[in-house]
């Protein structure tokens, strides 16, 4: 008990606390005094979903090592799925069901297509999630009666702001970093580092990479009913390969392996997008380029598996204290 | 059934290109361990280069063919040189980042360049324009030539891998690439071979295509590229013969998809196909199962 109550007023999640709450405040303020108004509310938007999507997706391919192509597929289901129930309904609570409604169904399918392919070895997974993407859309197409087909939903009562974005933002970032610091993330990344080496330690392998791309695909669902709550309209073609390869980037470019390095690199390429909104083929070329040059030249990414820290600051605030003593 | 013949040649034809692109594929994937996305842009590159020789230079089908296979050739060697050369001893993901990477740059600089619209294939005159009327089944000469010449490339690929030196060196390194090197093979020169060969057939595959259905545009090799390896993957990926037939397989099921079902559903099919192998048999067809080694 006494070692919980140590944990719990651990120097570190206090500042973590402290500092979440501090964000928050300084964007809530920035936006009610409309410096952040409401063209950038838009970027910050896209940044949030960007982040849960980045960060859950480094979960699978940057500590799990299995690289999945299929991640707008699951952020597909997540958005329709919360997308119908509160236009349906239309009530707060209807929109928290549908959020949770809708990553609960992409877990689910994420387990059903990752326990068949996540035995095999090699690259399998790749193409078969993205099949898989491209299955969910052609059916999203389909179901006229239920998704309206190609011209998808518009109208969807938009209940998302920034603090909705904030609290499930910063909740998946939060749970997923618990979870990689847990025994269940370090089975994970070992797997990363040598899969058969860690079966020979004991690791059941084929059930942790399971867990890890569930989990992905739930917070993907997660980002997915933020994205049709805040933008109210949805169609099958936002959800194609392209998406899936926006989040690619992203994790990449952060960094396989780093949570702190995805965030950055979601916030850095969100405004690099903004800028390059009219030139959409040029943005394209321009992360074709950015992939094969990072791969070449630094393929562990901006931050590599490292974490920007508390700690990292402290040094930082020493050095420069330190040179003003001499 | 003069409907179900009908659309038996439909598929041929179809298959007969998915056997192209596949052969590439799974020769590269035999050789380095490598999902090359970027070859699907190959074929899309051998279809312009196709459509640049018969509408600006006039040349006839078969000069452009050759001038499309050399062409794409040299694009598939100076993808395997710049971007995945310098990646030998990546990790496996890196490798296939770089791949989407390669891909996503040709897409959208054939977009940049060519325009993002769809460009059409000057209509085919003379003999290229026959049609031949068998028992009420309608062949096109079109198709005719494309199961012509796949057949030809296909005897010639065989006739490369079995009876060369450089043939005999490839199979050496897919089966393993460091004794092959103790042999005294360069195992870069095979590489490349492969790769050249590879992007030559999908070239053909491409110009072809274009004649068939005589439109193109930048973005036209994603799909084919992505049905092309999962033929690869139904007939055992890294084994040769299994590309064409499960190319023809692939090509089949998708004309009787759309001939008898819907024809949004193709796609959609074909993936299941490939999730469904990948539950019952993931070594294909012809492979055998590999047990992993430490």
């Amino acid at each position: 008990m006494r070692n919980r109550l140590k944990t719990l007023i651990n120097p570190n999640i206090i500042i973590r606390i402290i500092s979440l709450a501090l964000a928050f405040t300084v964007v809530q303020v920035l936006i009610s005094v409309n410096v952040i108004n409401s063209y950038l509310q838009i970027t910050l938007a896209t940044i949030c979903i960007n982040i849960i999507l980045a960060v859950s997706l480094n979960l699978i391919t940057g500590f799990t090592g299995q690289f999945s192509l299929g991640h707008a597929g699951f952020m597909s289901i997540g958005a329709y799925t919360c997308a119908i129930i509160t236009m349906r309904y239309g009530t707060l609570w209807s929109f928290i069901l549908g959020v949770f409604l809708g990553a609960l169904l992409a877990a689910l399918v994420g387990f059903l297509v990752g326990l068949p392919t996540l035995r095999l070895q090699g690259d399998y997974l790749a193409i078969a999630t993205l099949g898989m993407s491209e299955i969910i859309r052609v059916v999203f197409v389909n179901l006229d009666v239920i998704t309206n087909g190609a011209a998808g939903l518009s109208d969807i009562p938009q209940f998302v702001n920034w603090i909705w974005l904030f609290v499930f933002t910063a909740g998946v970032v939060w749970v997923i970093a618990n979870f990689l610091n847990s025994s269940h993330g370090r089975a994970c990344i070992s797997i990363r580092e040598d899969e058969i080496a860690s079966s020979a330690m004991g690791i059941n392998t084929t059930r942790y990479k399971v867990m890890a791309f569930t989990f992905g695909a739930f917070c993907a669902g997660i980002a997915g009913a933020m994205y049709s709550s805040y933008f109210y309209v949805i169609k099958p073609d936002l959800f194609g390969f392209l998406k899936s390869i926006d989040i690619l980037v992203i994790v990449v470019f952060g960094g396989l392996g780093s949570i702190t390095g995805s965030v950055l690199a979601a916030v850095l390429l969100a405004i690099m997008s903004t800028f390059l909104q009219a030139f959409s083929e040029i943005r394209m070329i321009l992360y074709a380029v950015l992939l094969v040059a990072i791969m070449i030249f630094r393929p562990q990414g901006l931050m590599g598996s490292k974490e920007i820290t508390i700690g990292m600051f402290n040094k930082l605030g020493n050095m420069f204290s330190s040179k003003k003593e001499v | 059934m003069e409907q179900f013949m009908q659309q038996v040649v439909n598929g041929i034809s179809l298959g007969s290109i998915y056997a192209l692109i596949a052969l590439g594929y799974t020769m590269v994937y035999g050789i380095i361990k490598l999902i090359n996305f970027a070859h699907g842009d190959v074929y899309m590159f051998g279809a312009y280069i196709g459509y640049f020789c018969m509408t600006t230079l006039k040349l006839d089908v078969l000069p452009s063919l050759l001038i499309a296979m050399v062409c794409s050739t040299i694009l598939g060697v100076a993808i395997e040189k710049i971007a995945y050369k310098p990646l030998r001893n990546a990790t496996r993901i890196a490798v296939l980042i770089t791949a989407i990477g390669v891909s996503l740059l040709i897409e959208y600089g054939t977009m940049f360049f060519m325009k993002a619209g769809v460009r059409t294939y000057p209509p085919m005159t003379g003999l290229m324009a026959q049609k031949f009327h068998i028992k009420g089944l309608v062949i096109t000469m079109q198709q005719v030539l494309i199961v012509i010449i796949t057949i030809i490339l296909m005897v010639l690929l065989q006739f490369i891998v079995k009876k060369t030196r450089v043939g005999k060196a490839m199979r050496a390194v897919s089966l393993d690439r460091d004794a092959a090197e103790l042999m005294g093979i360069n195992v870069d020169t095979t590489i490349s071979f492969t790769f050249a060969i590879g992007s030559a057939l999908a070239g053909a595959a491409g110009i072809l295509v274009g004649l068939y259905y005589n439109s193109i545009n930048p973005l036209m090799g994603v799909m084919p590229g992505l049905k092309a390896f999962i033929a690869a993957v139904f007939g055992g990926i890294g084994i040769i013969p299994g590309a064409m037939v499960g190319g023809y397989v692939i090509g089949v099921v998708e004309v009787f998809v759309s001939g008898y079902l819907n024809s949004m559903y193709r796609d959609a099919i074909v993936f299941a196909i490939l999730i469904l192998i990948l539950i019952v048999k993931p070594s294909g067809l012809f492979g055998r199962n590999v047990r992993e080694k430490v």
